[in-house]
């Protein structure tokens, strides 16, 4: 035993402070790598802090090698192996594994009866392993359930239940009543109350990220980024250790502020995603009635887009999901590059709930080599929309509707969007006239200076890049 | 009577005036013309000068006619490029609508035999500029650029030498150095073209605003150095005071004494062009250099041009062309036709042929000169004066402001109402009381590390740059696989002799926890250092 309690506590304590620089570090692409080596560093003397701490006996050992050696070798083969537009699928599919893995700490930690507590400390102890594995048994559900409709596994479509805000209630009620005969009751006759709740909690998981569609998913996925922090710090409670406490609340505000800019980018309460997805209480009458937009669609060629393209001098590229599913982001780059070096001035505008996930965009245009300070935000780049020559717009559709700022009936009205109709011509990109996941029809298609380029994305563009070099 | 019900015709003779090689219509707009309503009839030849063939006309839908008089008896609207000649006049229908240049000032015969044939006349050349809409008629400027585009190239075929600076085998050539005379609209296109040919270019102007348009389009703005802002209304310039006057004469001085080629714009409306350019600065100027008077039809801004030639004094070429717009003749009149065509569309609003002269609309009563034989010319003042200098100055400071919300999203955003803030509080309070109450001492310790946590965690991701947002979650990810401590105390702790604890149910948890928490930890670092290896500037 190297380290006694106290050495531990301090090895904590840095490792918190690393932790915190960590994140810090993602502050700029340039700090970020080292932000991610201190994340590593920190990690590591937690870890051997506690293995050569008081808390564990040589006994141990093997078993803890055991499981980092194998566990390591699947994390890092899975992390080789990705690519960067599943990294949505891959960040569900480990908040899952943080989920179940407190859930399992948590009812080690019930069955423990090793440590001793006075009366007031066991209730208070009680009460948060019923937490903690009320959050991680959520998270564990609800992140299965988001890896699968991200993976496409699971379809897409939220799927509402009737009265399935009555359900939610009636489980979280549920919950609380089995936890009144959970608390105080003996190791034996508490393992059922606690049982039942976590089947109640893995089915609320499931049904909360079942009711949610396809575009809310960036919020969904920070939620449970969220939850996930959240269980750390309930075990953090639960085993009096401020390690996973510090570590818990960081993950956990981290993720919540996440969610909450998502929610604001679109324009929408935090709640009202939770409770379900859109075309729900008035919206489909205003959708369908009071916004039907008026004049024709213009489609032009891809011969005729590298025309554009070649005789502009500012372009802004808008990319959404069907980029990513298109796989189109190469090609991207390669028309990129192509017209800087023909001295255009291309530069990408990102929309916060571009993608699935928070900030997908920008990983999959850095996967493709795209230099990031052209690649800019919202706020950077809705002022320079007038002075811009051609905006292209590829696989995107809600986070460029104009009748988000026009049209007060709209679902979506008030939604801060990408204007890309101020620019000299527009031109999207998209396989059919099909609505977006919101189910609104755009007007923008209908502009007088809007060109539409249709077909699969990654087709196109590589048609675009070819009439470009010809 | 400003309303004449359609379908009228429309007439469009050959300009009669000596070297004019413009025409008021042409075909592509011809076609346009009739979907508006309108019969067209063109004077045989009136495009051949500017290239388009008669057959081009009749291809499009407009009627030929073999003579002016016919063409005039058979027209209720005609148009013009230059003001129409007096026998011209007494050759059109009376109550005719005359569209073209006519320039009321300048031709006092021409307003009064037009009154006296009842004519209505609309002057393109007093069209209200200032008005935004008025854009996509007004052909001065449409005219002026060509001129200044084609004032350039004169220059250039007068001049000996290129325009580009080059470093060839046979030795370095310096690059020509341009001084351009007023920014308008002329002289900005002036700008661009010498500066396109590779030309260093200088302008100025009495208005200083237009400074940064001359740079925008690479030019350099040579400043007078006097206070005066020369600003007249409307978009237009003033006359200066003598001491700015006598400012700018020296600067002007100095300019020919510098530069290869002075391309002069400077027009004041209404009155003689300013003499800028003096016999003496004339002849300081190296041999071979070259001036283009663009204002030689209002006089000339140098004192030694010649309206319409070209002359050599001091061994300076002195181009003093006043048709230079003409002389691009065919692109002239596409757009002259063009800016006619939007006129049309606005007195033609319900597109049945007719056209309607609504005084109501500020464009339509700026441009009417006569209506049906009274003068209505000049009209009254304008609503709109020019934007005061201040609005703008304003406007631009408050576009930084907006920007410079904090990094990214801002972290506060708009600060939260007292009232909920109240409430926010309020709760606060009583949740911390009510857990200091009640929780026992070892929980409240835990709960200070983790309420700081929770803000510390707060201010700290709130600096996290949205393109990074991916990572941030990856990483986060794997930092909450510190629940691997959590299982790691449970594997095999040391135990107090005498308790009763399931030993293999807890190691068997604990075990599968380290497991899943181990993949985690792994891939959720090493896929963050895949994803940020790959961003790069």
């Amino acid at each position: 035993m190297l380290f006694d309690a106290n050495l531990a506590t301090v090895a904590y304590i840095g490792a918190a402070i690393l932790f915190i620089l960590s994140l810090g570090g993602l502050s700029h692409p340039e700090t970020a790598r080292r932000g991610n080596l201190y994340g590593i560093v920190g990690m590591t003397i937690a870890v051997l802090a506690t293995v050569l701490g008081p808390r564990v006996t040589a006994a141990g050992i093997p078993w803890i090698v055991g499981a980092l050696v194998v566990g390591g070798a699947i994390g890092l083969y899975a992390a080789k192996r990705v690519q960067m537009t599943q990294m949505p699928e891959l960040v569900a599919l480990m908040h899952s594994l943080v989920g179940l893995a407190a859930c399992l700490v948590g009812f080690a930690s019930y069955v423990d009866t090793s440590v001793a507590y006075t009366a007031a400390e066991k209730a208070v102890h009680e009460v948060e392993i019923y937490i903690g594995v009320f959050i991680g048994a959520v998270t564990f559900s609800g992140s299965i359930v988001a890896f699968g409709k991200l993976s496409g596994k699971i379809g897409g479509k939220p799927l509402l239940l009737p009265a399935r805000h009555w359900l939610n209630l009636a489980g979280v009620l549920a919950t609380v009543w089995f936890g009144i005969a959970f608390v105080g009751a003996g190791v034996e006759a508490g393992v059922v109350p606690l049982g039942i709740m976590t089947v109640i909690a893995l089915l609320l998981g499931i049904h909360m990220v079942m009711a949610i569609g396809g575009a809310d998913m960036p919020v969904v996925v920070s939620m449970l980024n969220s939850y996930s922090g959240w269980a750390a710090a309930a075990t953090g409670f639960m085993l009096s250790n401020d390690l996973l406490i510090v570590t818990g609340a960081l993950v956990g505000s981290s993720g919540a502020i996440l969610s909450y800019i998502m929610c604001r980018a679109m324009n929408r309460s935090f709640v009202s995603v939770i409770a379900g997805g859109f075309g729900t209480g008035t919206a489909p009458a205003a959708a369908g009635g009071a916004a039907q937009p008026q004049g024709e669609v213009q489609a032009v060629s891809a011969v005729e887009t590298a025309e554009m393209l070649r005789s502009s001098k500012n372009v802004v590229i808008v990319p959404g999901y069907g980029m990513a599913v298109a796989q189109a982001q190469h090609t991207v780059y390669e028309i990129t590059k192509f017209l800087r070096e023909k001295g255009v001035n291309v530069r990408f505008a990102i929309h916060p709930v571009a993608g699935r996930m928070p900030g997908h965009m920008n990983v999959l245009l850095a996967e493709a080599k795209v230099p990031y300070d052209i690649v800019l935000e919202m706020d950077e780049i809705n002022d320079d929309f007038p002075d811009t020559d051609v905006s292209m717009v590829i696989g995107a559709n809600d986070i460029v509707n104009p009748a988000a700022q026009e049209d007060p009936t709209s679902p979506i009205a008030g939604m801060p969007v990408l204007q890309v109709w101020n620019a000299k011509t527009s031109i999207v990109m998209k396989r059919s006239m099909a609505s977006g996941y919101a189910g609104v029809d755009n007007p923008l298609f209908y502009k007088e200076n809007n060109r539409m380029l249709f077909g699969d994305a990654k087709k196109m563009l590589d048609e675009v890049l070819v009439a470009l070099k010809s | 009577m400003s309303l004449k019900s359609g379908p009228l015709t429309i007439g469009v003779p050959r300009e009669t005036y000596a070297g004019e090689k413009r025409v008021a219509t042409v075909p592509e707009v011809v076609e346009k013309l009739i979907k508006l309503g309108f019969a067209v009839k063109i004077e045989s030849g009136a495009g051949a000068a500017a290239n388009f063939a008669d057959e081009a006309y009749a291809a499009a839908g407009a009627q030929v006619v073999g003579s002016a008089s016919e063409l005039y008896a058979g027209s209720d609207v005609v148009f013009k490029v230059r003001p129409p000649a007096l026998d011209e006049v007494a050759a059109l229908k009376p109550g005719t609508t005359l569209i073209g240049f006519v320039w009321p000032a300048q031709n006092p015969a021409l307003m009064q035999a037009m009154t006296e044939r009842r004519l209505t006349a609309l002057a393109i050349d007093a069209l209200p500029r200032q008005l935004s809409r008025a854009q996509k008629m007004d052909a001065l400027t449409s005219m002026a650029s060509i001129s200044g585009y084609r004032a350039v190239i004169e220059a250039a075929n007068a001049f000996g030498r290129f325009f580009n600076g080059q470093v060839t085998a046979a030795g370095k050539i310096p690059p020509a150095k341009v001084f351009v005379a007023g920014a308008g609209v002329a002289g900005l296109a002036a700008i661009g073209t010498a500066a396109n040919l590779g030309a260093i270019v200088r302008a100025n102007d009495t208005r200083a605003e237009v400074a940064d348009q001359v740079v925008s389009l690479g030019g350099e703005f040579v400043k007078v150095d006097y206070e005066e802002e020369g600003s007249g209304g409307g978009g237009y310039a003033k006359v200066m005071s003598e001491g700015f006057q006598a400012a700018q004469r020296a600067m002007y001085a100095q300019q020919a004494r510098e530069v290869d080629i002075i391309v002069t714009t400077a027009l004041i409306p209404g009155k003689p062009a300013p003499r800028l350019i003096t016999a003496e600065m004339v002849q300081t100027m190296r041999p071979g250099s070259v001036i283009v008077d663009m204002a030689a039809e209002q006089g000339g801004n140098c004192e030694l041009t010649v309206p319409g030639e070209a002359v050599v004094r001091h061994g300076v070429t002195i181009i003093g062309y006043t048709d230079l717009a003409s002389r691009l003749s065919k692109q002239a009149s596409t757009l002259y036709a063009t800016n006619l065509l939007r006129l049309t569309e606005e007195l033609c609003k319900k597109k049945d042929g007719s056209i309607d002269v609504n005084f109501d609309d500020d464009a339509i009563r700026g441009l009417t000169v006569i209506r049906d034989g009274e003068v209505t010319w000049p009209p009254p003042p304008p609503k709109l004066p020019a934007a005061p200098p201040a609005a703008k100055p304003a406007a631009a400071a408050a576009a930084p402001a907006k920007k410079s919300g904090g990094h990214g999203h801002g972290g506060g955003g708009e600060p939260m109402s007292a009232k909920t803030l109240g409430i926010l509080f309020g709760v606060g309070a009583a949740l911390f009381w009510l857990v200091g109450a009640f929780a026992p001492p070892s929980f409240l310790g835990h709960f200070t590390v983790f309420v700081l946590a929770c803000f510390v965690g707060y201010m700290v991701v709130w600096n996290v740059t949205p393109s990074l947002h991916t990572p941030l979650m990856s990483v986060t990810n794997a930092i909450s696989s510190i629940i691997a401590v959590g299982a790691l105390v449970q594997v095999a702790p040391p135990v107090a002799e005498g308790t009763d604890r399931p030993d293999g149910l807890i190691l068997g948890l604990a075990f599968v926890a380290l497991l899943l928490t181990a993949i985690n930890m792994f891939g959720g670092f090493a896929v963050t250092r895949r994803m940020l290896a790959m961003f790069r500037r």
